[in-house]
């Protein structure tokens, strides 16, 4: 049984979220490993280790058009008959899968952590709740069409040796109807969100908009982004783009201090990639601590502006 | 098991007092243990500070002190002076709001109990008033309103974390939140430690303070605490434009009663909150752990469809802001509370576990006040506010089932604001006490009135008959409230027990027998009244509180060297028997042995009762044969039968105990000696209420409580015994001074009201100068009516009340206020000489 | 304009997740139920259209009887009218799901309702599936973009704007009316419903439809808590005093 993956790429490199998906299908497929690359610099796939035969897509403009990309995949499932299709469980990934899963009538399990083949189709391990539940699931079809959850799976070697064969997808009207028009760069300043190296969040427990000037003045010594609960968007006291969780933006910083968040599964979702976390609650047995590294257990309004008093005094000496 | 984070960092070994729960009834508790000189105490909780999610994080704060009932109203008043000491008080005022005719006349009540537990200034404002109180109110739709400027809102969090400072500071007190009760270890019926998921504490004094949790903490130590976490549903809608630029608490809170419903601004917002939807019920251990609640234990989701038909009489109501497209609901929730079989909260040691203290089913408005009077009652043995209303003793087991919880709270829960006369009756679970006298009784048409349980005749409808007989001299009232869970019956049943004689099932009374070797220093300890008595003589006697006040009155039978039975209301039955099983000897030479299940009484009394019971038995029952105040053994029939010639509705007559399986014979052998005499079945509402009027006797929970003393009671006797007991240092001192008030017993002159109607005082009013003065005493204690009802025998309606000294004087002339009115009455006795009989020639004929 | 908006009832979850006893479910005993978050943005961005541009909305899901509550939710934030695909409370899979809202939809064709622009949440919160848009986008052959997180009609509401998440900036998307479009919290602030609100929605029509449930193809079996992380957080202070210890721990990870 062979296994055909979408990888997604940057000028031709694969995404580290696509090598993962390649490693899932290594795994689950017996035959062999096939790979669909399409997009801007997409001529030149570099680094797909184990694939047999990397599969270019040729479309007019370079632009991400899910329907043709959805297109170019159904063609190539036509012609190879793959036991399973595999793509990053990315926000293109699960978009485009979607579309093919609904082209083809077949079932998707989007963002899984384990997948083997079963008679009928396969049995996989997927994420609900953004993370914080599992569910083992049957698919029935063939083939059986997967995304993978981010970082579920180790990455595959950025081994070269892909036989390279350029194709033309056959489009049906409408398949470019859908495409990005433009791109609109983030408004410069501050330092994202979703890149910062370090984080300071303020939940609930800061009580309203000016109160989060504690937080900033801490972030502000740290270098960090400002972030928050649901909690606190919903009140209108920061916009979502600062929004940490399950609905709002997954961090991934060296040291994440949220203060005032109790850990509500929404929150937790977020945060999953922060490699240290030191959590700042007045509740010792706030959830958040079983997640944390570090424990300052305190009203925040006392406790950062000490640290913050702290880190100046440090600083000067 | 949520130790959070902090699992593993230990506790003390050992603790003086340990208080568990740190809600504003804990950190008032520790408070004041650590004021009144206790040290080593310990406060835990299994959530955070300063709020751990129990229903103080969620309460709505808001304090209307008015309550018909006093215990309740000096619970709240303290609690008041304690916030604002604090300085977390915000006296906004508070209105209540009427849209009935008949919540118009409750409103009048509630000015009345105002008045008569010293809460001023109040008014019965206009519905135009109302509106300039109120701006954004539609007064269209109210017909009045009783103002309490006093009324107003609380920080109860930042009080807790006051007070548990305070103790703190003290050196008296170390907290440990995030710590978990796992266990409570009881050692020979005592508390000996508190185990918790961080460590065992060893500790005599446990006091469970855990709200809605309580039942679940006192069942590890083998107890019960009564009570049911209940649902009490409230949102939050704004932003208010008019409420834009408010800062904290500025307008009255708004109690919309014929609704169940409240409405009240903070800061930007309008909170609105209900008691009117269905009574939702949980149980303890189905609260979900901090862990698994989007908000907090306490705080649940909010079940809309329950709440909408509040939104449109909220809407009714304020329809500015409620009907305002851009005001949102922000917030709503099922928040939990406590809520017990009477409504009461459940305050003192537990009759199952000395050691073991509850301060539970407590609400904000009488937190701070609860935490001081249970202190003191740890501390002292005895509290400045009397709480008997509260005691957690007072439950028989038959109460304290989850059944009886379950239907007596929600049927409680839609009265919260509810209309409710002072005799009305629980419509749930009834039916659970029987005597076996019941089934001849609900032959006669028996209507049952319900005390502890226990279903007892309040009239009978037999005894129709006698309206006729008795015609004029029967009183008829014209009012709905006062004909209300009342029947002119009970005066015809009076008037035939003056002339003949009467029957009264008396089963419901608890009886214990306190026996052995030092039985007679028990009673002794306890009594007032001397008790070193001979074998077979019955003893009316006060039991006092440390502090000389009433604990208890009841009687005492010597019925060998060492035994003596104590028989007592059934109403106080359990907290009267806990209090003499708490000073019975640690060595065991006496014991105490409940015999209420096993004995039913009757009673008959009348000028024939001797003639009736005469032809039963052999035994002489002449006056030399069986004196006053004699209890002895005799035979009607063939049943031994325990006589006491004793009264409490001032006729000739006895109490006749049997073992319950010949009550039913009894009951026949006395029905048909006193058929050819006229003996009518007679009721408690002659037994409680006019046979004792007329007599002026007392009556525990009515005149007699633990807020006046004996001498104020006119209840001191000439003589003193020389024994020691509990409360006679304080009662020495009441002896020695000018009592502040006396308790008197007046007569109305006029019933008549400004609409021509005749009006009839049920209890609880004000007693006023001619004028319309309160009168206080130098204690500051106003004058009102501790008991309220017929005189038929008299032709008058008689009315009982403390007055201090200088109205304390035969034929003054006072008033009564009642339902917005003032009626003329005359002070007829002071003391407790009887209005009726004054020489008591009927009882020692 | 005609606006569709599907939304699905979901559980709001506190700190910790407990399962049922059968391990299929979550154990709701003590939750409330809301809209997953991303629907919440659909519907008030619906709601805004139909204040903006006239016409109408409506709100459809497929739920068990109970989620009516969520549609009245809706209704009382200012959609028009609601659908209710009842289920027999059991989960349906994606394409079951698309299958029955697709279904309705073309009822409501043919008794003459057609929608300009139907609106999905880019996933549920608690399936995640991220599916059902693109079903019901192919099978009304109308263009579908998903993550949305701005919307504006253009061209006399003839077509829409749609950015979407991409990196630190935005893709720009422009497709013709009819569309299909799945969105992102962030799109919008959806508003508190008013009391008249609550009020009116409980007489806003609300129609049923009660199909049966097809055979699953992604069917789940159970569900299962991730391990912990197994971490214990070292402890570095109480209150104020904790400050010297928190800075040592950022030396530590020369973050000073």
């Amino acid at each position: 049984m062979d296994a055909l993956v979408l990888v997604e790429h940057d000028g031709g490199a694969a995404d580290e979220v696509s090598l993962q998906a390649l490693s899932l299908a290594a795994a689950y497929a017996d035959g062999a490993v096939n790979a669909v690359v399409i997009g801007a610099g997409a001529d030149e796939p570099a680094g797909l280790g184990g694939v047999a035969t990397a599969f270019v897509a040729e479309l007019d403009g370079e632009a991400f058009a899910p329907d043709a990309w959805a297109a170019a995949l159904c063609g190539l499932i036509g012609r190879l008959a793959p036991g399973v299709v595999i793509a990053a469980g990315s926000d293109r990934g699960n978009d485009v899968m979607a579309r093919v899963a609904a082209r083809l009538d077949l079932p998707l399990a989007a963002n899984c952590t384990a997948a083997q083949p079963t008679g009928d189709g396969a049995s996989v391990t997927r994420v609900r709740w953004g993370g914080s539940l599992l569910e083992e699931a049957s698919l029935v079809g063939s083939p059986a069409l997967l995304t993978t959850a981010p970082h579920a799976f180790a990455e595959a070697p950025r081994g070269g040796g892909a036989a390279i064969e350029r194709f033309t997808p056959a489009l049906e009207d409408g398949d470019l109807l859908v495409s990005v028009r433009e791109h609109v760069d983030a408004g410069g300043g501050g330092v994202s969100l979703a890149d910062a190296a370090v984080v300071v969040s303020g939940g609930r427990g800061v009580g309203s908009a000016e109160a989060f000037a504690v937080v900033e003045e801490l972030a502000g010594l740290l270098g960090a982004a400002v972030g928050c609960s649901r909690a606190v968007t919903m009140a209108g006291w920061r916009p979502h783009s600062d929004q940490v969780g399950q609905t709002g933006t997954k961090i991934a910083p060296d040291l994440y201090i949220p203060c005032g968040i109790s850990g509500a599964t929404q929150h937790m979702a977020g945060c999953k990639g922060a490699k240290h976390l030191l959590a700042i609650n007045g509740d010792a047995a706030a959830p958040i601590f079983a997640s944390a590294d570090y424990a300052v257990i305190g009203d925040l309004h006392e406790v950062l502006p000490a640290i913050s008093e702290a880190i100046r005094k440090a600083r000067q000496s | 098991m949520s130790a959070g984070v902090e699992r593993g960092r230990g506790l003390p070994a050992r603790a003086n007092v340990v208080i568990i729960g740190a809600g504003i009834v804990g950190n008032s508790l520790a408070h004041h243990l650590a004021r009144l000189g206790e040290r080593e105490l310990l406060l835990i909780d299994k959530g955070p500070l300063p709020n751990p999610g129990g229903s103080t994080g969620h309460a709505s704060n808001f304090i209307f002190p008015v309550d018909h009932s006093r215990e309740m109203t000096a619970l709240t008043l303290d609690s008041v002076r304690q916030y604002r000491e604090l300085g977390v008080f915000t006296e906004c005022g508070g209105v209540e709001v009427a849209r009935t005719p008949e919540r118009m006349q409750e409103l009048t009540r509630r000015l009345a109990s105002a008045k008569s537990w010293g809460i001023e200034p109040v008014a019965l404002p206009s519905p135009q008033e109302v509106g300039e109180l109120v701006p954004y109110l539609d007064t269209s739709v109210i017909l009045g309103g009783f103002h309490t400027p006093g009324a107003g809102v609380v920080d109860s969090l930042q009080a807790g974390t006051l007070m548990r400072e305070a103790a703190q500071t003290a050196g008296a007190l170390t907290v440990a939140a995030a710590t978990e009760v796992l266990g409570i270890d009881v050692e020979g019926g005592c508390v000996a430690r508190v185990r918790t998921s961080r460590g065992d504490v060893e500790a005599a004094r446990v006091v469970i303070c855990c709200g809605v949790w309580s039942p679940r903490i006192a069942r590890m130590a083998g107890a019960s605490i009564p009570l049911t976490p209940a649902v009490h549903q409230m949102i939050d809608i704004g932003p208010v434009p008019r409420f834009a630029s408010s800062v904290g608490v500025e307008f009255p809170i708004v109690r919309d009663m014929d609704t169940n419903m409240y409405e009240r601004q903070e800061g930007g917002s309008l909170e609105i909150g209900s008691y009117a939807h269905r009574p939702i019920l949980h149980e303890p251990d189905e609260i979900p752990s901090i862990e698994e609640s989007a908000l907090s234990p306490t705080e649940l989701p909010f079940t809309q469809a329950d709440f909408e038909p509040q939104l449109e009489q909220a809407l009714e109501l304020m329809p500015e802001i409620v009907g305002d497209e851009s005001v949102g609901v922000k917030y709503a929730i099922n928040g939990l509370l406590s809520l017990t079989p009477d409504g009461m909260p459940l305050l003192g040691e537990t009759p199952e576990v000395r050691g073991l203290w509850s301060a539970a089913a407590i609400w904000i408005k009488e937190g701070p006040g609860a935490g001081r009077t249970v202190a003191e009652l740890i501390v002292n043995g005895d509290s400045e506010i009397d709480v008997h209303g509260a005691d957690i003793a007072r439950f028989h087991p038959a109460q304290r089932t989850a059944a009886n919880i379950r239907a007596r709270a929600a049927e409680g829960f839609n009265k919260m604001y509810g209309i409710v006369h002072p005799a009305e009756q629980w419509e749930s679970n009834r039916g659970v006490r029987w005597s076996p006298f019941s089934e001849r009784e609900r032959e006669l048409g028996a209507v049952f009135y319900e005390v502890a349980g226990w279903e007892r005749p309040h009239y009978y409808r037999s005894n129709e008959p006698l309206l006729e007989e008795y015609a004029d001299a029967v009183t008829r009232r014209e009012s709905e409230w006062e004909a209300r869970w009342w029947s002119p019956i009970i005066n015809a049943e009076h008037l035939a027990l003056r002339d003949r004689a009467a029957m009264v099932d008396l089963s419901a009374f608890a009886i214990f027998d306190v026996a052995g070797p030092g039985a007679l220093d028990v009673v002794q300890r306890v009594a007032l009244r001397q008790m070193d008595v001979a074998v077979g003589r019955a003893v009316y006697t006060p039991l006092l509180t440390p502090g000389g006040c009433f604990r208890a009155d009841l009687t005492i039978m010597r019925l060998a060297e060492e035994v003596f039975r104590v028989v007592t209301g059934g109403a106080h039955g359990m907290a009267d028997r806990k209090w003499f099983a708490d000073h019975l000897p640690a060595d065991g030479s006496a014991q105490l042995h409940d015999q209420t299940s096993a004995l039913c009484t009757l009673g008959i009394w009348g000028p024939r009762a001797r003639t009736i019971l005469q032809s039963t038995t052999g035994d002489d029952l002449s006056h030399d044969g069986f004196p006053f105040a004699r209890a002895r053994t005799i035979e009607i029939g063939s049943l031994p039968v325990l006589a006491s010639r004793i009264s409490y509705v001032g006729d000739l007559g006895w109490e006749l105990y049997v073992p319950v399986e010949n009550g039913a014979a009894l009951w026949d052998i006395v029905a048909e000696a006193g058929a050819p005499h006229g003996i009518v079945p007679a009721g408690i509402g002659v037994y409680g209420t006019t046979g004792r009027l007329e007599k002026c006797y007392r009556a525990y929970g009515f005149e007699l409580d633990g807020e006046y003393n004996v001498v104020e009671a006119g209840m001191a006797g000439a003589k003193l015994k020389d024994e020691e007991f509990v409360g006679r240092e304080a009662h020495l001192r009441h002896r020695e001074e000018e009592p502040a008030a006396l308790l008197c017993t007046l007569t109305v002159d006029d019933h008549t009201s400004q609409s021509g109607v005749r009006r009839y005082m049920l209890g609880g009013e004000p007693i006023l100068t001619r004028g319309g003065e309160p009168l206080v005493d130098r204690r500051g204690r106003r004058s009102f009516v501790t008991s309220a009802g017929a005189g038929p025998s008299l032709g008058r309606h008689i009315l009982m009340s403390y007055l201090p000294g200088e109205y304390a004087v035969l034929g003054g002339e006072l008033a009564v206020e009642y339902m917005g009115e003032r009626y003329p009455c005359t002070v007829a006795a002071v003391g407790a000489t009887p209005l009726f009989d004054p020489d008591n020639a009927r009882i020692r004929s | 304009m005609n606006v569709l908006v599907a939304v699905k009832r979901v559980p709001v979850t506190g700190g910790r997740i407990v399962l049922s006893d059968d391990r299929r479910a979550i154990d709701t005993r003590h939750l409330g139920f809301t809209i997953s978050p991303h629907e919440e943005c659909a519907a008030e961005e619906a709601v805004r259209l139909v204040e903006a541009h006239g016409g109408a909305s409506t709100v459809l899901t497929l739920g068990p009887p109970e989620a009516e509550e969520q549609l009245r939710d809706s209704l009382a934030v200012g959609i028009d009218r609601a659908i209710h695909i009842v289920t027999d409370g059991e989960e349906w899979d994606p394409q079951a799901t698309a299958g029955a809202i697709v279904a309705a939809l073309e009822a409501e064709r043919a008794a003459g309702t057609d929608y300009e622009l139907i609106l999905f949440g880019n996933e549920s919160a608690d399936a995640a599936n991220f599916q059902i848009g693109a079903r019901v986008a192919r099978a009304l052959r109308r263009p579908f973009v998903s993550g949305v997180k701005a919307l504006a009609l253009e061209d006399g509401a003839a077509a829409v704007r749609l950015e979407q998440q991409a990196g630190a900036g935005r893709d720009v998307y422009r497709v013709a009316l009819p569309a299909v479009v799945s969105v992102k919290e962030g799109l919008n602030l959806p508003r508190y419903p008013s009391v008249p609100g609550r009020l009116r929605a409980k007489r806003k029509p609300l129609e049923t439809r009660t199909p049966e449930r097809p055979a699953a193809r992604l069917a789940l079996r159970s569900l299962s808590l991730p391990p912990g992380s197994g971490k214990q957080a070292r402890i570095l202070g109480h209150g104020a005093e904790a400050a010297p210890a928190v800075v040592e721990v950022l030396a530590e990870l020369g973050l000073l």
